[in-house]
């Protein structure tokens, strides 16, 4: 799995953070969606699709290999 | 499991049918999803109608929420431009606009709300893309907009608006805006940051009916005006349903699985359920809930028997101020700034009903900073707890 952040797009609602904390952090000043691994371990890929299908400004697109 | 549905209608395609038929494809689910959606294009987002689309910073084709690809990947059979338009749980079908009906095994009821209206004179509305381009034209240097309600929607609005040369007056029938939502001190704060940037703003002001020249008001004077928006909250989709046999009460109404009957599950903002977290019913507009049910009420619908208990988190933007909630604000006992201040619209503020932390909210502090207390909110911390130095005689008796 690759993950990819649209972050133009992202209204810093920070479920991504609450939901997969290893994978997706916020900037402190804006709350920004930060990205931390980009090929996340298999362990966390069902937390992270769940961040994808509730990220409320559909940031999160995940390239599934 | 063994009663997994084959069949699955998704009564509505905007994000919480999305997330839903997103959901039972991720889980595994083989069947067939008939995707219902009364619009003619598949999901967009909405928050952005009122802010970046309305101001003209985006273009429309930066809100849809998923690209056609990620869409046929999902192997959805869609009807975008039909309607749902009555359902018969003896037989199991769902009759449709075009004169069809359609079995299923599985349904999720997902078909969102619809703007209130006034009385009179046809007014603008702003709930999809085609309401916020055609309020888009009729905003700007030399046109007047009167908008009716000073809740979220209004408020924002009025903030894009004058910052684009509108002249804007605001019409709201309480004394103070927002002040069921956010409480008295919030919603004056956020009436003096419009007052500043130049909107009109008439509290305890009741509009009768919109006429063609404007909106007359309840004491039978009129604000003439070029364009009226009515914000004045929305009422559920659920007229398909009535007869049916589930209970219409302001929303279909669930338990805290998201079922409204056996297999039969409601999500977003059309669904009234029970949220276990805060003891209460509940029916929430917010764009984070519609994924967030929308997802529950598909792996219910697979079986998972998990209750949905979120926190409900909310966001808007007006002029420089970034508002940001978690938790359940409405009917709070007490307000309390513990970061910041109002007066430099820069603060944090924890909000109680009964002994708990039912929720904070803040404007223009970092987000997250936010994630300890939405951590505190799940956690039902005590009022107490969370704010340690609170001296007991402010408390006040509780509940």
């Amino acid at each position: 799995m690759r993950v990819e952040v649209d972050v133009p797009k992202c209204v810093g609602s920070g479920q991504c953070a609450l939901l997969a904390p290893d994978v997706f952090d916020q900037r402190e000043e804006d709350g920004m969606v930060v990205l931390l691994d980009e090929s996340p371990p298999v362990e966390l890929h069902d937390a992270v699709r769940e961040a994808a299908v509730v990220c409320p400004a559909a940031v999160i697109r995940l390239v599934e290999q | 499991m063994t009663d997994t549905p084959d069949r699955v209608v998704i009564a509505g395609a905007s994000a919480a049918g999305l997330s839903a038929a997103e959901t039972l494809r991720r889980s595994g689910h083989s069947g067939t999803i008939m995707l219902i959606g009364s619009e003619p294009v598949p999901a967009y987002d909405r928050p952005p109608l009122s802010k970046e689309i309305l101001s003209g910073a985006w273009t429309p084709d930066r809100i849809s929420l998923r690209t056609q690809a990620d869409l046929d990947a999902l192997d959805l059979d869609a009807r975008y431009g039909v309607a749902a338009i009555g359902l018969d749980l003896a037989t199991r079908t769902v009759a449709l606009s075009d004169g069809t009906e359609v079995a299923f095994d599985g349904l999720i009821v997902a078909t969102g709300v619809r703007p209130r209206k006034l009385p009179g004179a046809p007014a603008r509305v702003l709930r999809s893309l085609d309401d916020a381009l055609a309020l888009k034209d009729s905003i700007g240097p030399g046109s007047r907009l009167v908008v009716v309600g000073a809740g979220f929607l209004g408020c924002e609005v009025a903030a894009v608006a004058v910052g684009l040369g509108t002249e804007v007056i605001v019409v709201e029938p309480a004394a103070v805006p927002l002040a069921h939502a956010v409480g008295e001190d919030v919603g004056s704060m956020l009436a003096q940051a419009h007052q500043d940037r130049g909107v009109d703003l008439r509290t305890d002001t009741g509009v009768a009916e919109v006429v063609p020249a404007g909106v007359r008001l309840q004491d039978g004077s009129v604000i003439e005006a070029d364009a009226v928006l009515v914000a004045i909250g929305s009422l559920p989709n659920t007229e398909w349903l009535v007869g049916s046999g589930l209970t219409v009460d302001n929303g279909v109404v669930c338990d805290e699985f998201c079922a409204a009957a056996p297999g039969v599950y409601g999500a977003g903002d059309v669904a009234r359920w029970d949220n276990p977290l805060f003891g209460t019913s509940m029916r929430i507009e917010h764009r984070t809930n519609a994924a967030e049910q929308g997802m529950a009420a598909a792996r219910n619908l697979l079986g998972a028997h998990r209750p949905f208990a979120p926190v409900p988190y909310f966001w808007s933007d007006q002029y420089d101020m970034k508002i940001r909630a978690y938790g359940d604000l409405r009917g709070h006992d007490e307000m309390r700034v513990v970061e910041g201040s109002l007066r430099e619209r820069r603060f944090t503020a924890l909000y109680r009903s009964g002994d708990h932390l039912a929720g904070v909210l803040s404007v223009g502090m970092s987000p997250k900073s936010m994630r300890a207390w939405h951590r505190a909110v799940a956690a039902r911390a005590a009022w107490l707890e969370a704010v340690p130095d609170t001296p007991s005689s402010t408390l006040g008796a509780t509940a």
